[in-house]
C-alpha cells in the first residue's frame, strides 16, 4: 500500500506542477478558438482534440484543473479556518461558549448545505465576471462547509484542554494566551491538517456537481465542473472517447488525495 | 425510558427549523445580486417597467420582515407563490415530493443494504483481497460526482433511485466497516471466539446488537446524503421531483421556492436523524 501511496504523491505533484505552469505547458490559451477545426480529433496540434467552439481541449483541461486544484485548497483553508476559530475556541473555552458553538454547528449540520449553496449561488448577479464567479463559488463552498470539521476540531481541542500537560501548565500559572499558542494550537495541528486535506476532494466534487448543473464557474473560464458538461452528449462522447479525459483526471486526482491523506485522517481521529 | 427524549427531539426540530429558516433567509438576503431579476436585462422593457420590477422585490429587502410574513403564511398553510412557475409552492410540493420520497427511500434502502452487506465480510473476516477489492470499488464511487453517476445511469437506462443508491453505498460501506470492525475487536467478542462460539452466532448475538445504535445513526445520515444527491441526479435524469424543482428554482432565481425547499429538506433530514437516534436509544435500552 505504501508503494501505491507513493505513486499517488508523485501523480499529485506532477499534476500540480503541470497546472501551475499551464501558461507554458498548454499549447493555446483556454479561450482561443480554432474556428477551422471545431470538434477535431486528437492530433499533434490538439492533443485531446477541440470542443464545439474549436477551443483546444487539452489546454482547457489544464487551465480547468488549475482553477479546481488551486481554489479547492483555498476553500478548504477557509472552511478549516472558520472551523478552527469556532470549534477550537469552543473546545478550549468549554462551558457555555462550547454549548453555544456546538448548537451553532448542529444547526449548520442539519441544514442541507447543497440546497443552501444552490440558493445563494443562484442569487449572484447575472453579469458577474468569470473570475468573480469562480471566486464566489469556492468562497461559498468554504464558508458553508465548515460545520463537520468544526465538531471534530472542538472535540480535539476539548481533549487537549483536559489533558495532563495542559492542567500542569495551568497549575504553573501559564497565561491563557500563551497556553493557546504554545500548547493547544501545536497539538491541534494534526487535526487541523487532516480536516484541511480531507476537505479538498469534497470541494472539488461539490464544484463539479455545481458546474454540471450550470451553477458553477462561468464560461469561458474552464473548471472541472463545466468541462464535465461535455459528458451530457453521450453519442458524441461514445464517438470521441477522449472527451472522457476531464472525468478520468478528476477521478485520478480525487483518488490520489484520498489515498495520500487517508492515513493522516485516521491518525488525527 | 427512551420516550422521554421525544419532546426534546421535537423541540430541537422546531427550533432548528425556525433558526435554519432565518439563516436561510439571511443568507439569501445578503447574497450578492439579491433582488436582481433577469427580466431587467430584457432590452424591450423601458425604464419604468424595470423600476416596477425592482419595486416588486422591495418587500423582500428586510430579512426579518420577509421571514415574519413567511412564517405567518406558513402557520396558515400558505407557503407562498413560486415566482418562476407562478404557482403555489404547496401545490408544487404536493406534486413533486412523493416522487422524490419514493426515489430517496429506494436509494437509501438499496445503498444502505449494499454498503452494509459489503462491509460485513470486510469487518469480520479481514480477507486481504476482499478488503482491497471493496476499498477500490467504494473509493471509485466516492470520487465520482453525483451528477456524473446520474448521467451514467441515464445512459444505462436505470432509475434515479439507482444513482442515489450508488452515491449512498460507498459512504455506508466505509462507516459501517469501521463500526463493525470496532465492535468485532471488543474483549467480550474475542472471549466469545476463544470459547469456540460459532462465528455467525458471535456476529448475530454480540457484534451486530452492539453496533446497532451507530448503524441506526448511519441510516439517519444516509437520508441527508440521499437528499443532497437528489438535486444533481434528478436534474440530470429529468426526474420530476424536488431535486429537479430546486435546480429549476436556482436557475430562475425563485427565492420563495428555494427557501421553502431548504426548510422542507431540513425538516425531513432532522426528522430522519431524530428517528434514527430514538431507535438507537430504544434498542440500547432493550439490550440493558
Amino acid at each position: 500500500m505504501n508503494r501505491v501511496r507513493r505513486l499517488a504523491v508523485i501523480l499529485l505533484i506532477a499534476t500540480f506542477t503541470a497546472v501551475l505552469f499551464a501558461d507554458f505547458v498548454a499549447p493555446a490559451p483556454y479561450a482561443k478558438q480554432f474556428r477551422e477545426a471545431p470538434n477535431a480529433a486528437p492530433s499533434g496540434k490538439h492533443l485531446l482534440g477541440t470542443d464545439d467552439l474549436g477551443r483546444d481541449s487539452f489546454s482547457r483541461l489544464l487551465y480547468g484543473s488549475r482553477v479546481s486544484l488551486l481554489l479547492a485548497p483555498a476553500a478548504a483553508l477557509l472552511s478549516t479556518l472558520i472551523a478552527a476559530c469556532i470549534g477550537g475556541l469552543a473546545g478550549y473555552l468549554g462551558g457555555r461558549f462550547e454549548r453555544l458553538a456546538l448548537a451553532a454547528t448542529d444547526l449548520s449540520l442539519s441544514l442541507p448545505w447543497l440546497f443552501l449553496l444552490l440558493t445563494v449561488r443562484a442569487l449572484l448577479p447575472l453579469n458577474v465576471s468569470p473570475l468573480a464567479s469562480v471566486t464566489i463559488t469556492f468562497a461559498l463552498l468554504g464558508a458553508l462547509g465548515w460545520s463537520s470539521s468544526g465538531r471534530i476540531i472542538c472535540s480535539g481541542a476539548r481533549a487537549i484542554r483536559q489533558s495532563d500537560f495542559v492542567l500542569q501548565a495551568q497549575s504553573l500559572g501559564i497565561s491563557p494566551y500563551r497556553l493557546l499558542l504554545r500548547q493547544i494550537l501545536p497539538n491541534l495541528e494534526p487535526v487541523l491538517a487532516a480536516q484541511f486535506w480531507t476537505s479538498i476532494p469534497i470541494f472539488i466534487i461539490a464544484e463539479a456537481n455545481l458546474g454540471i448543473l450550470g451553477l458553477g464557474v462561468a464560461e469561458p473560464l474552464p473548471s472541472w465542473g463545466n468541462l464535465l458538461r461535455g459528458l451530457e452528449n453521450w453519442p458524441e462522447v461514445k464517438a470521441s472517447p477522449w472527451k472522457l479525459a476531464p472525468i478520468l483526471m478528476l477521478v485520478a486526482v480525487v483518488s490520489c488525495f484520498q489515498l495520500v491523506f487517508q492515513k493522516r485522517e485516521e491518525f488525527a481521529s | 425510558m427512551w420516550l422521554r427524549y421525544v419532546p426534546k427531539h421535537i423541540f430541537r426540530l422546531v427550533l432548528t427549523v425556525l433558526l435554519g429558516g432565518l439563516l436561510g433567509a439571511t443568507l439569501v438576503r445578503f447574497a450578492p445580486g439579491f433582488g436582481v431579476d433577469e427580466r431587467e436585462l430584457d432590452s424591450r422593457l423601458n425604464s419604468q417597467s424595470i423600476e416596477a420590477i425592482r419595486q416588486s422585490h422591495s418587500s423582500q429587502h428586510n430579512v426579518l420582515g420577509y421571514y415574519g410574513v413567511y412564517l405567518k403564511g406558513l402557520l396558515r398553510g400558505n407557503l407562498g407563490v413560486s415566482t418562476s412557475l407562478d404557482r403555489p409552492v404547496a401545490q408544487l410540493f404536493a406534486e413533486r415530493l412523493p416522487a422524490t420520497l419514493r426515489s430517496v427511500a429506494k436509494g437509501v434502502t438499496g445503498g444502505f443494504l449494499f454498503g452494509f452487506l459489503l462491509a460485513l465480510p470486510a469487518a469480520m473476516f479481514r480477507w486481504r483481497a476482499y478488503d482491497l477489492l471493496t476499498a477500490v470499488l467504494s473509493g471509485l464511487f466516492l470520487c465520482l460526482p453525483a451528477a456524473v453517476l446520474g448521467l451514467g445511469i441515464v445512459y444505462a437506462g436505470g432509475a434515479a433511485s439507482l444513482a442515489i443508491a450508488l452515491v449512498v453505498f460507498p459512504r455506508v460501506f466505509q462507516y459501517s466497516r469501521n463500526i463493525l470492525a470496532q465492535a468485532a475487536e471488543r474483549p467480550y467478542v474475542l472471549a466469545a471466539h476463544a470459547r469456540g462460539l460459532h462465528p455467525m452466532r458471535v456476529l448475530l448475538r454480540h457484534v451486530l446488537p452492539n453496533a446497532a445504535p451507530l448503524l441506526f445513526a448511519l441510516a439517519g445520515i444516509s437520508v441527508s446524503m440521499a437528499f443532497g444527491a437528489a438535486i444533481p441526479i434528478e436534474a440530470i435524469c429529468d426526474y420530476p421531483g424536488i431535486g429537479q424543482l430546486t435546480w429549476q428554482a436556482a436557475l430562475s432565481r425563485d427565492l420563495p421556492l428555494l427557501v421553502n425547499v431548504t426548510l422542507l429538506i431540513t425538516i425531513i433530514t432532522l426528522a430522519a436523524n431524530s428517528a434514527s437516534d430514538l431507535f438507537g436509544k430504544a434498542f440500547a435500552r432493550q439490550r440493558i
